[in-house]
């Protein structure tokens, strides 16, 4: 509860003694190539990776006369959207990224650089912290568009390599039945997830105190905290809004 | 013009600092020293809020910072420059956008008049042709001295150092120590210097503050420190060996 409670006002201090609109815009912008341009590769590799094994998979557990062959690559792009792009994605992205806000935030800390902002009379919460919170939530949603394209796509070559299903039931099934709410749903679990990553992990990295070996403690727990949220969160949401996906 | 009035402070129950009271001139070099652990640090970091201290009040020119409003602390942290030990320059920027950061930060200046007075503080410092190097590419001393130039390009009223010659050579150390009272001198500021380098404390302790195991024991100028009468003074200065054969001499 003391945890939780040093969170929200880490939240809210985000917000009071701001700095002008413009050093904002520029810090989130370079904030946006470090979380998002920096993270394109390891989200395409994965995703190719993630839309390859989901179709080969699906197709050898969906053997029977009596299913469809497009039902395949329908459970395929629906896995992909609601699930596999936004949480797995996720899960790689606090890897990457939260570790790396927590670990810059945290060594700031240690050699004193935050504490030079303070003097100056800069609220390093809101200076730091607020343009990685911006970039993170802007930037995560276009990662996960990404990742769901490449997915989707990836499993289409795989088809079309491996002889798994034809590529012609590949590209019916993945028109079939689509209902777009599924969309808007991974945007919203997008949103969600760029949020909890990007202030766990500069939460976890601003408090840090001592050396080298709690930055690198507060790397682990950024990543560690940042996973849980994300399933949590998965959870919660998937409670809440899989009411929405079913047709009317 | 800094005073502190009874600045208490402690940690999970142990307390650190005992009710310290003194006055902090301008225009003068004022020194806080002590043995390692003594408490002179977090005094340090009471004096600039970066730790609220548990009692006591610090005043800037007869404004309570202390209990301030927001608005007041923002105002009086405009106002000063600090040396951090490590030099705490921001490792993404450079030498030049570091000693800037503060005209970007909190002032309007055109960028070509920004440019001109961080080219003027480098100068100062005895730094140039450095502007474009990073942080990691320069030795401590030049560190410690791009730390000043950043610490006096906001034209501060107060500035504080701490430890400013930790870990650097003799004559390094003496050249920061000059470099710190000839920035006082010039400018007519009040700068507040943690040490326990006797060194600085004999070139520049215009005025010292000896503080023992969290309790303030003397206050002087390095003209009567080595006759201060204070034992645990007295261990403190002539701890080395040419601090004491200075003074079998003199005797």
């Amino acid at each position: 509860m003391r945890s939780l409670g040093k969170y929200l006002i880490f939240i809210y201090n985000l917000f009071v003694r701001r700095e002008t609109f413009r050093t904002y815009v520029k810090l989130s912008f370079d904030e946006a190539i470090k979380v998002g341009y920096d993270s394109l590769f390891i989200v395409l590799i994965v995703s190719v990776f993630l839309g390859a094994v989901t179709t080969i998979q699906t197709a050898y557990n969906l053997i029977s006369p009596l299913i469809p062959d497009p039902v395949i690559s329908l459970v395929v792009r629906d896995m992909t959207i609601l699930e596999l792009s936004p949480t797995i994605i996720a899960i790689v992205y606090a890897g990457k990224v939260g570790s790396n806000i927590a670990g810059e935030l945290g060594t700031m800390r240690i050699t004193e650089q935050i504490d030079a902002l303070e003097v100056m009379g800069i609220n390093a919460i809101s200076y730091l912290v607020l343009p990685k919170i911006i970039a993170s939530v802007l930037m995560f949603p276009l990662l996960v568009i990404l990742s769901g394209f490449c997915a989707i796509y990836s499993g289409f070559l795989t088809s079309l390599v491996t002889g798994v299903i034809s590529g012609e039931d590949y590209l019916t099934g993945i028109q079939l039945d689509f209902n777009e709410f599924g969309v808007v749903f991974a945007m919203i679990k997008a949103l969600v997830y760029g949020y909890l990553v990007a202030t766990i992990s500069a939460y976890k990295g601003f408090y840090t105190s001592g050396g080298a070996l709690e930055v690198g403690q507060s790397s682990t727990n950024a990543v560690t905290s940042s996973c849980i949220a994300i399933l949590v969160a998965d959870y919660s949401l998937a409670y809440m809004l899989a009411p929405f996906l079913t047709p009317s | 013009m800094i005073e502190i009035q009874n600045i208490s402070k402690s940690f999970d129950g142990k307390q650190v600092l005992f009710e310290i009271s003194g006055i902090f001139e301008k225009g003068k070099c004022n020194l806080i020293i002590g043995t390692s652990g003594t408490g002179k640090s977090v005094l340090l970091k009471c004096m600039v809020a970066l730790l609220p201290p548990d009692v006591g009040n610090v005043l800037y020119d007869n404004r309570d910072f202390t209990h301030g409003d927001k608005q007041l602390q923002t105002d009086v942290r405009r106002e000063i420059g600090m040396l951090f030990q490590g030099g705490a320059l921001f490792d993404s920027k450079s030498v030049e956008e570091n000693v800037m950061f503060p005209l970007d930060i909190l002032t309007e200046m055109p960028s070509d008049e920004k440019l001109d007075r961080v080219n003027f503080c480098l100068e100062r410092v005895g730094l140039e042709n450095i502007n474009k190097k990073m942080p990691s590419e320069i030795s401590g001393g030049m560190k410690k001295r791009v730390g000043i130039a950043r610490a006096m390009v906001n034209n501060p009223n107060y500035l504080f150092c701490d430890e400013p010659n930790s870990g650097l050579d003799p004559q390094t150390a003496i050249r920061i120590d000059s470099l710190i009272k000839e920035i006082t001198d010039e400018y007519k500021i009040t700068t507040v210097v943690v040490t326990h380098d006797m060194n600085s404390v004999l070139e520049i302790g215009d005025h010292i503050l000896y503080i023992f195991e969290g309790r303030k024991l003397w206050e002087g100028d390095n003209k009567h420190i080595m006759e201060s009468g204070v034992k645990e003074l007295d261990d403190f200065v002539f701890a080395n060996r040419m601090m004491r054969m200075v003074k079998d001499r003199s005797a």
